[in-house]
C-alpha cells in the first residue's frame, strides 16, 4: 500500500446552475477499503461520486470548486484531462448499462480504447475480468451472445467486469444492487468484499444493511453536506451525531 | 346513459374519419394503378419516348430522377448527419443553438418553389453549374436538409444516455464514445429519416423546374453538368403541356405509377430498416 489515503477531498463545492448540491465536503478515502456513502435521496451522494471521476463535466451548467487529490494529485484542475482520470477511476452505474454488443465486446470495449493489445492479450484480459467479476462460469460458452440476453444480475456483473478490464485503481459503484433480487445482490456484495483487496471502492447505497455488510467506512450525507464519517461499525453502533442515528434507525429518510 | 351515447358518437366520428382517409388513398391508388398498369412493360421502363412523346418509354426520366437523387444523397446526408451530431452532442444549450434549431425547423416549411428560385441564383448562376443534374441535385439536397438534420437528431436522441456515460467512464474520449457507442445505434434511425426525405425530394417538381430538368432530350446526360429529364417533371408535361393530351394520358398514368412505386419502395425500405433496427436493439 503505497498511499493509505487514496483520495483526499478538500472543500468540495458543487453547483447545478444556481443550486448548490454539495457544500464544503472534506473526506478521505482509504486505499483497499470500501467506503459507503449513505443518506436520503437528493442528498448529493451520487453527485459526489460522479465528481470523483469527473463525470459531472458532461452535465451542462455544472460547476465544481475545491480539490480532489488522487494519490496526491489534484484531479479537478482545468489542466487535467478527465479522460485520464476516468482510466484510473472506474464506475459501475445504478442501472446496469451493458452496450448492445456481444458479451466479449462489452468487456473488451475499454481495452480496445486504452491500448494496443494483441487479440490474444485482449482475450486473456476479458477472461480474467469476467473471472474477477464472478461471471466467467456462467458466460464462458456464450461470449459471442448479445449482452442484452443476460439476466439483470449478470448484466450488472458484466458491467463490473467491463470496469475491471481497464485496470482502474478506484472503483465507484452507484447503488449497484438497487435493481437486483436478493440472490443477485448477495453475489454482488460478495464480489465487493473480494475486490477490495485489489481496488479502492466507493459505493453509494440506500440500503443500510448493505452498507453495514460490505463497507469499512461509512459517510453520511444530508442535504448536500457530509454530516459524519467514521468506521462502519462505529457509525452503526455509536454514531457521533443525533442526525446520523435518526437516519440509520429509520426515524427519517 | 348520456355519457355512453356521447362516447359512442365520438367513436363513430373517429372511425368514419379513419375510413374516409383510407378511402381517399384507395381511390387515388385505384385510379393510378387501373389506368397506368396497361402501359407498364419492360420496354416502357427501358426505352426513351418516341414520336413527340406519344409513344415509347420513360427511361431518360427514370435515369434522370435516379442521378439527381444520388447527388441529393451525397450532398444532404453527410452534411445533415454532421450538423445533427454537432447540434445534439456538442452544441451547448443556449440562444445560438436554439436559433439554429428554430431556423432548421422553419426551413422545412419553406415552399419548394422558393428552393427552386434559390437554386437558380446560387447553383446555376453564382456557382456557374448551369442548368444541370448537379444544380438540381444540390437544390433538392437543400430541400431535404431540414428533414435530414431533424431525423438524425431524433435518432441520436433515442440512444440512451447510459451508453455515452458508460463509454466515457471507461476512459473513452467524447468522439470515440460517439463513434463507437452512439452512432452505430443511431444510424438505422438516421437512414429511415433520410430515405423518407429522399422519397419526398424524388417526387418534387418545382425545385428542378428551373435548375436542370428538361422538357425533352434526344439523348441521355453524359455528365453531371448536363440537363436531364425527371419523372415528376415528365408527368407534369404529359398532363398539362402536351399538344395531344388525350393521346399521352395513358403514358402520364404509367409515369405516375412508376413514380408512386418508386416512392413506396423507398418508404418500405425505411420501414424495413427501422424494423431490423428495433429487433437488434432489443437484443
Amino acid at each position: 500500500m503505497s498511499n493509505p489515503l487514496k483520495i483526499q477531498v478538500r472543500h468540495l463545492n458543487f453547483f447545478y446552475g444556481e443550486i448548490q448540491a454539495l457544500k464544503d465536503i472534506n473526506l478521505e478515502i482509504r486505499a483497499n477499503h470500501v467506503t459507503a456513502l449513505i443518506g436520503p435521496s437528493g442528498c448529493g451522494k451520487t453527485t459526489f461520486l460522479r465528481c470523483l471521476n469527473r463525470l459531472n463535466d458532461i452535465v451542462e451548467g455544472a460547476r465544481m470548486e475545491g480539490e480532489i487529490l488522487l494519490d496526491g494529485t489534484n484531479i479537478c484542475g482545468d489542466n487535467i484531462d478527465p479522460v485520464q482520470v476516468r482510466r484510473k477511476v472506474g464506475m459501475v452505474f445504478q442501472k446496469s448499462n451493458p452496450f448492445p454488443k456481444t458479451i466479449f465486446d462489452n468487456v473488451a470495449y475499454g481495452l480496445r480504447i486504452n491500448g494496443n493489445y494483441s487479440r490474444r492479450k485482449i482475450e486473456e484480459m476479458v477472461e480474467k475480468s469476467l473471472r474477477d467479476a464472478a461471471l466467467w462460469d456462467e458466460v464462458a460458452d456464450r461470449l459471442q451472445d448479445s449482452a442484452m440476453e443476460l439476466s439483470g444480475g449478470q448484466q450488472q456483473r458484466l458491467c463490473i467486469a467491463r470496469a475491471l478490464a481497464v485496470k482502474p485503481e478506484v472503483l465507484l459503484m452507484d447503488e449497484p444492487a438497487s435493481a437486483l433480487d436478493p440472490i443477485a445482490t448477495q453475489k454482488i456484495e460478495e464480489l465487493i468484499r473480494e475486490l477490495k483487496t485489489k481496488y479502492t471502492i466507493v459505493i453509494v447505497t440506500h440500503n443500510m444493511q448493505q452498507a453495514a455488510r460490505v463497507s469499512d467506512y461509512t459517510a453520511f450525507f444530508y442535504l448536500g453536506e457530509l454530516i459524519e464519517v467514521d468506521r462502519t461499525e462505529k457509525i452503526f453502533t455509536h454514531p457521533g451525531l443525533k442526525r446520523t442515528e435518526d437516519y440509520i434507525t429509520g426515524r427519517f429518510g | 346513459m348520456k355519457k355512453k351515447i356521447s362516447e359512442q358518437l365520438g367513436f363513430l366520428v373517429l372511425t368514419f374519419s379513419g375510413i374516409f382517409v383510407i378511402l381517399i388513398l384507395g381511390v387515388i391508388l385505384f385510379d393510378v394503378i387501373s389506368k397506368g398498369i396497361g402501359v407498364i412493360s419492360w420496354e416502357f421502363l427501358t426505352h426513351p419516348p418516341r414520336e413527340g412523346m406519344t409513344k415509347g418509354g420513360i427511361f431518360p426520366a427514370l435515369l434522370g430522377t435516379f442521378l439527381v437523387s444520388v447527388i441529393t444523397v451525397l450532398f444532404a446526408v453527410p452534411l445533415g448527419m454532421f450538423a445533427a451530431i454537432y447540434l445534439h452532442e456538442y452544441a451547448r444549450a443556449g440562444k445560438l443553438t436554439r436559433l439554429i434549431r428554430l431556423s432548421i425547423r422553419n426551413l422545412s416549411g419553406v415552399p419548394s418553389i422558393v428552393y427552386g428560385l434559390f437554386g437558380v441564383v446560387i447553383f446555376v448562376q453564382t456557382l456557374n453549374f448551369g442548368t444541370s443534374i448537379l444544380s438540381a441535385g444540390l437544390t433538392l439536397g437543400l430541400l431535404t436538409l431540414p428533414w435530414t438534420v431533424t431525423a438524425c437528431e431524433e435518432a441520436l436522441k433515442t440512444v440512451p444516455k447510459s451508453y455515452r456515460e458508460g463509454a466515457l467512464a471507461l476512459g473513452a474520449t467524447k468522439w470515440h464514445s460517439i463513434r463507437t457507442n452512439v452512432l452505430p445505434y443511431a444510424i438505422p434511425g438516421m437512414l429511415t429519416g433520410v430515405i423518407l426525405g429522399l422519397a419526398r425530394a424524388a417526387g418534387e417538381t418545382a425545385p428542378i423546374l428551373f435548375t436542370g430538368a428538361a422538357f425533352f432530350l434526344p439523348h441521355l446526360p453524359k455528365s453531371i453538368f448536363d440537363q436531364f429529364m425527371a419523372l415528376p417533371y415528365h408527368l407534369y408535361i404529359l398532363a398539362t403541356q402536351h399538344h395531344a393530351i388525350d393521346q399521352v394520358r395513358p403514358i402520364a398514368y404509367g409515369t405516375a405509377l412508376v413514380l408512386l412505386a418508386l416512392v413506396f419502395t423507398l418508404s418500405l425500405t425505411a420501414i424495413l430498416v427501422r424494423y431490423q433496427y428495433r429487433k437488434k436493439m432489443k437484443g
